[in-house]
């Protein structure tokens, strides 16, 4: 890059991708949004002993409208579903999906006539965390995986 | 009605002697397992026999603790031939008694008394056993589906015949296109 060191040494440069996603990347609001067992685990990834706030993701919302990041934990039952793709409507963009544990992702061993056999069959996913439940390290990986995502994306396309 | 082993002492309890006694012809019979006392009776008279358990100061059941139902798939000796067998707690606050009444239902006739005129709490429950199991409670002041929607086509998904994974309910939504 041609203009590093060509300012003083408080400027830094990069493009306006980098500085946006950046910005984006440390400050997800997490939606709660516990279904089942692994929202206590999402709790406990909260909590001092983990800190999901070391990682810019630790300023739970209870409303969507203030969220940037739905962390669906949890059993989707049949009935919930609704409500799940309402809530995921009513945030703003730009918004990212995590699917924690394996009942959100696939189902897991609830194959029944009233679980939804993984939340992506009505919302897109970002981030899926396998386990069951995770265990907080896991959901903290899956929260730097997706900064990794929202750092390679293009914030600014040409039309 | 065989009573299974070790389990006879149901006939000698003193509260199976007291429905005998005013219900011999509803009465079939009474097991105790594990200090769990059943009595087993006919539909036809599990009002009469609830309001009896339920008013007599001696028993003074006067808690209902849970409704649920069985599905036997018929042929079943436990319920005479009967598919479903329907299971009533009974509690009694004060004296710190318990009863489990047994009725079965057959699968022409799917249906039974409501004892929410006795219980009032049996409202909920017996909607639930009606969602899930799909007998009717004649009745009953409100007999529509608690747990799933008013509008669930699929039938009744604790019956042994419905199929476990059911039957395309779980994969319809409305909200599909991203």
């Amino acid at each position: 890059m041609g203009l590093t060191g060509r300012f003083e040494s408080n400027f830094i440069t990069m493009t306006v991708d980098n500085a946006v996603n950046w910005a984006r990347k440390g400050s997800l609001w997490p939606l709660t949004f516990g279904l089942a067992c692994c929202a206590i685990e999402m709790m406990a990834a909260v909590a001092s002993r983990y800190d999901i706030d070391r990682f810019g993701a630790g300023v739970f919302r209870g409303s969507p409208r203030q969220s940037d990041l739905m962390i669906v934990a949890g059993t989707v039952c049949r009935r919930m579903a609704p409500v799940i793709r309402t809530v995921y409507d009513q945030m703003p963009e730009p918004k990212y999906v995590i699917s924690m544990g394996s009942c959100a992702t696939s189902g897991n061993i609830y194959n029944s006539y009233a679980v939804v056999q993984g939340v992506d069959r009505f919302i897109p996913v970002d981030i899926y965390v396998p386990g069951c439940p995770p265990t907080p390290e896991a959901l903290l990986e899956g929260v730097l995986r997706l900064q990794d995502q929202i750092m390679s994306r293009k914030v600014f396309v040409k039309a | 009605m065989k009573i299974p082993a070790g389990m006879e002492d149901g006939e000698g309890h003193p509260i199976s002697q007291r429905v005998k006694e005013g219900y011999p012809t509803g009465y079939i019979g009474a097991t105790l397992f594990r200090g769990d006392l059943s009595i087993h009776i006919k539909k036809e008279v599990l009002l009469p026999i609830c309001r009896f358990l339920h008013d007599d100061p001696d028993l003074d059941l006067d808690y209902l603790i849970h409704i649920t139902s069985v599905d036997y798939g018929g042929g079943d000796p436990r319920t005479f031939g009967d598919r479903y067998e329907v299971v009533y707690e009974l509690f009694s606050i004060r004296k710190k008694h318990q009863v489990r009444i047994k009725a079965g239902v057959s699968e022409l006739d799917c249906q039974i008394d409501s004892v929410t005129p006795i219980w009032k709490g049996a409202d909920f429950l017996e909607r639930e056993v009606y969602d899930m199991m799909g007998i009717r409670f004649s009745g009953h002041p409100n007999l529509k589906r608690i747990l799933l929607p008013d509008d669930y086509s699929e039938g009744y998904p604790l019956r042994k015949d419905f199929p476990v994974e059911g039957r395309g309910w779980r994969d319809t939504f409305e909200l599909i296109d991203r």
